[in-house]
């Protein structure tokens, strides 16, 4: 997995590809965790993400909760495996996902 | 039926996956069947190695086997993981309530939620000493 961060203003981008799994998924919240409390946007492309686990929808809950307290989350890009993965779990619902 | 026998621990995963995974790409499943089988591999797999034996491997003992067979007719894949650990239902835990919202929900408990959605079936017994769970998914 690489995780590229680019921050504009308030605005971070964290470009996801490859897998998120229970190796990687640490990585993967460092990465969310390090953007900063004064961040009100959280993109997070994920053209280039093949898989994830549970591990690194875990990650993906605990950021969602993290960017409710200080603004909001997109998700853009997700192809159509990993889509069935947030779809048979709720997370569907509870994501903005982007297409 | 095709068998590996590993010490259940992280280091072993990859060949595990790739035990199972060189078998289900041999019939040429589609990608989002591919990653639904790859993924209950890793939540099963992790399970033992994370919980099954909770004082070590170092005795040699602490083991898994995971044995696969699809069958030519139907390609239905029948996988099956084997551990001699503290006997543990992983299908006893109540379904996450996934109507709930980010705020509400509980981070975790999704592992076996995805391997029940994506097999056709998944069984629990606990046989001679082991933890077996037989699931079976048909690949075409």
């Amino acid at each position: 997995m690489t995780v590229a961060n680019n921050i504009e203003g308030t605005t971070a981008t964290l470009t996801v590809a490859g897998r998120v799994d229970t190796q990687t998924s640490g990585q993967l919240e460092e990465a969310i965790k390090g953007i900063g409390t004064d961040i009100t946007k959280l993109i997070l492309d994920m053209a280039g993400l093949e898989y994830i686990s549970s591990s690194g929808l875990r990650v993906i809950l605990m950021a969602q909760k993290m960017m409710n307290k200080q603004g909001e989350m997109i998700i853009k890009n997700v192809n159509s495996e990993v889509y069935e993965i947030f779809d048979i779990t709720g997370f569907a619902d509870i994501l903005t996902i982007e297409q | 039926m095709n068998e590996i026998r590993v010490t259940a621990t992280m280091a072993e995963y990859d060949r595990v996956l790739r035990f199972v995974m060189d078998q289900v790409e041999a019939v040429n499943p589609s990608p989002a069947l591919g990653m639904q089988i790859e993924l209950v591999v890793e939540e099963i797999y992790v399970n033992i190695a994370s919980y099954a034996y909770p004082d070590g491997n170092s005795d040699g003992k602490g083991m898994a086997v995971v044995q696969t067979e699809i069958s030519s007719d139907t390609h239905e894949l029948t996988l099956i993981f084997k551990d001699w650990g503290s006997k543990f239902n992983p299908l006893a835990k109540p379904d996450p309530d996934i109507t709930l919202s980010a705020d509400e929900r509980e981070i975790g408990g999704l592992g076996i939620f995805l391997v029940k959605n994506n097999m056709d079936s998944v069984v629990y017994e606990y046989v001679d000493g082991m933890n077996t769970l037989t699931m079976k998914k048909r690949l075409d």
